[in-house]
């Protein structure tokens, strides 16, 4: 050995430190689509009639629910979206009265954010998510092998599974009506069976400078807060409301993409495989330099 | 101490034997059931909780607390230091079949088994799922690579199928004699590819949970989660030996490996300590402290974590008394390894909290039951193996006569 054991450790310490340093700190970068479709749901316009609801149950050919979409008193009960309903409404009660000091209400609609930088996309084993240019969050049940980790990522908790199933679940969730949007230029279903234009479908960018001017316009029926410009990095579908957002079932979200720390660990320890073949390149080293220097079978020591 | 492995010559069917295979029958027969009536038919699994019990310790606490499998074949080959070469196998094989049973355990949870060759194909590279995935299925590989010589040793030269079967016999032995040489001199780049796979999935089993900052306890949520799972693995690899070897010759009545044991677990102060250290100062730097004493079950189950399975066991081990005493190395080493097994299922089921459903989640029977079928399972394993391949070593009586 030509090289002593203390010198070597220095040589790999110094090229350990070389190979990282010499690597430029990578910024991690969106992958969000320039101009996506979105929907803005105001929610000081919402009745809560639930035809959303029957729509999205219809062009998606999901099973027929036990109660008929009529029955308001399924509104009695807070719900989440699951595999056979992608998108629910519930009813909250804020504190706000009306005039005879009756509670008034206010409808939520719930289903898929469509992030921008969806946390499930980046999670997902194989790719079965993505997001597309138009904006949908869309499923490829090809790829999919039910590891559930989009459901783990997902920060709004929306992404539902066939449990049921025992050979070829799905994972379950609002589709954007992607192939209606995106093939024969239609609205959403619920965007557009929707009675009192709660749902406003269009481009992001325009979404939001309405819902800018709506707030504008209309001082004191809206807080300044559009849920979902910034939560998460943006989200295609956003909200407006008269009260505040914690009250009507919707978490605070930090505005930092969920998948941001994750991928740059990611990238910054993995492209190329750059640290596994350094790694691999200092073990080898280490085993050459300690060959035949490590204690003998009849070493009655042992140990350093 | 001489080193002698040898097929362990006792009787199989024990009365725990036979326990073991009335567990692993009823872990069977409800595996049978959720392939019948679905994962929703055995678990308690929900939208807001899809990752469970079989997560927590199949899959994440059975790669931990398979870690004594490259840290062993680290000190031994890498380091030269041929005196720990009698816990090599018994880790190796632990190993193996802990990957194995990872696999076995992956393919009951994930929704689509059949479907789970299909990211060889379709890659995600931001996914951490994706590289822990490539790393496990190469990893285990390399494990049964690694096991080959083993098996060689064993039969080479002695291939004896029965019946129709006998045929095979020469193929056989001459694959066996061609493993075995050509794998003696190429051994090396599988020992470190198993250090190198080890060390990315078990820290990017940590960086699993990265992605999902309003769900994980702050206490555990923490950019360095991914360094903590990897320290904190090649920590409890030594304690993981220590563990099997004393249960092994206990039960088995072997001669204890104390000789061994002893100075091997010296590494482990230094080990744990590291982990520690980080653990700590991830708490004081992050100012987690403050959440110590609210009372609520993710806090308690923190500090039974850190104290019983962490701070308490690596006190001990600085006790030459301790580390010479049998008993009591056995003790500190179970509370190591309880001690990874609780921080894993904190991370994945305990102080996994979704703030929008606030859904709870406590493991069904049927979880339960599949999950202690797969520790039968693996435990009938290596019992099985042990007995018919030279892993563990033989009692000195036998090699002086």
């Amino acid at each position: 050995m030509g090289i002593s054991r203390r010198n070597f450790f220095k040589i790999v310490t110094a090229a350990g430190a070389t190979a990282t340093a010499a690597r430029p700190a990578q910024a991690w970068q969106s992958h969000a689509p320039s101009a996506p479709y979105g929907c803005l749901v105001d929610l000081t316009r919402c009745i809560g009639c639930r035809k959303c609801e029957q729509a999205c149950n219809e062009v998606n050919h999901l099973p027929k629910p036990h109660r008929s979409f009529e029955d308001l008193t399924v509104l009695d009960r807070k719900r989440r979206p699951d595999e056979k309903a992608f998108t629910v409404v519930n009813r909250y009660y804020s504190g706000m009265i009306d005039d005879r000091d009756q509670l008034i209400p206010t409808f939520v609609k719930l289903q898929c954010m469509h992030c921008q930088d969806p946390a499930c996309a980046s999670a997902c084993i194989v790719g079965a998510l993505s997001k597309q240019e138009n904006g949908a969050v869309s499923y490829d049940v090809t790829k999919c092998i039910g590891c559930r980790y989009c459901m783990v990522a997902c920060p709004f908790e929306i992404p539902a599974y066939e449990y049921h199933d025992p050979i070829t679940p799905r994972v379950m969730k609002c589709t954007f009506c992607y192939e209606r949007v995106a093939e024969s230029g239609q609205l959403p279903g619920c965007a557009e069976v929707c009675p009192v234009e709660a749902i406003t479908f269009g481009r992001r960018e325009t979404l939001l400078n309405v819902a800018k001017e709506r707030i504008k316009k209309n001082p004191g029926r809206y807080i300044d807060h559009i849920y979902g410009e910034n939560e998460v990095g943006g989200t295609s579908w956003m909200y407006l409301s008269s009260q505040p957002f914690d009250k009507l079932g919707f978490v605070p979200l930090p505005d930092k993409p969920m998948p941001r720390l994750a991928e740059t660990i990611q990238h910054s320890l993995y492209s190329y495989l750059w640290s596994p073949i350094v790694l691999f390149g200092m073990l080898g080293g280490i085993m050459l330099a300690f060959k035949g220097k490590g204690d003998r079978h009849d070493d009655q020591k042992g140990g350093i | 101490m001489s080193h002698h492995p040898a097929p362990v010559n006792s009787r199989f069917w024990t009365p725990g034997v036979v326990v073991l295979c009335i567990l692993a029958a009823a872990g069977l027969a409800t595996i049978i059931a959720r392939y019948i009536g679905g994962i929703g038919y055995v678990s308690n699994l929900t939208t807001a909780r899809p990752w469970g019990l079989w997560i927590g310790v199949d899959v994440a606490s059975g790669v931990a607390l398979a870690a004594g499998g490259f840290t062993t074949a680290f000190l031994a080959h890498i380091l030269g230091k041929h005196y720990y070469e009698p816990v090599i196998r018994p880790a190796l094989l632990t190993a193996m079949l802990g990957y194995t049973f990872v696999v076995l355990g992956l393919l009951v949870d994930i929704g689509r088994s059949w479907a789970i060759w299909k990211p060889m194909l379709n890659w995600n590279p931001s996914s951490v799922l994706f590289e822990v995935a490539m790393c496990v299925m190469f990893y285990l590989t390399v494990l049964y690579i690694e096991f080959i010589p083993v098996v060689a040793e064993r039969f080479k030269g002695r291939v004896n199928l029965p019946g129709f079967l006998s045929a095979l016999n020469r193929i056989l032995d001459s694959l066996l004699n061609l493993a075995d040489r050509v794998l003696s001199k190429i051994m090396w780049i599988f020992v470190i590819l198993g250090v190198v796979l080890s060390c990315m999935h078990q820290s990017s089993l940590g960086a699993l949970m990265l992605i999902a900052p309003t769900k994980l306890h702050t206490l555990w949520y923490t950019p360095i989660l991914p360094l903590l799972f990897l320290s904190s693995a090649i920590a409890v690899g030594y304690p993981m030996v220590v563990f099997e070897a004393t249960l092994a010759t206990t039960s088995l009545k072997l001669d204890s490996e104390m000789k061994i044991l002893t100075p091997l677990t010296r590494f482990t102060v230094f080990l744990l300590g590291i982990y520690l250290a980080l653990k700590v100062g991830d708490m004081v730097i992050r100012g987690t402290y403050v959440y110590l004493l609210d009372g609520t079950a993710q806090t308690n189950s923190f500090l039974i974590e850190i104290v019983f399975g962490v701070l308490v066991p690596w006190l001990m081990l600085l006790f030459p008394k301790v580390r010479n005493s049998r008993r009591w190395l056995f003790t500190a080493c179970t509370m190591i390894v309880g001690g990874v097994l609780l921080n894993r299922l904190n991370v994945f089921v305990v102080g996994y909290r979704p703030p929008v459903s606030e859904a709870n989640y406590f493991p069904s029977m049927g979880e339960v039951i599949i999950t202690m079928g797969m520790i039968a399972g693996l435990m009938l394993a290596y019992r099985f193996l042990i007995t018919y391949l030279p892993v563990l070593n033989a009692p000195e009586k036998e090699v002086t006569a």
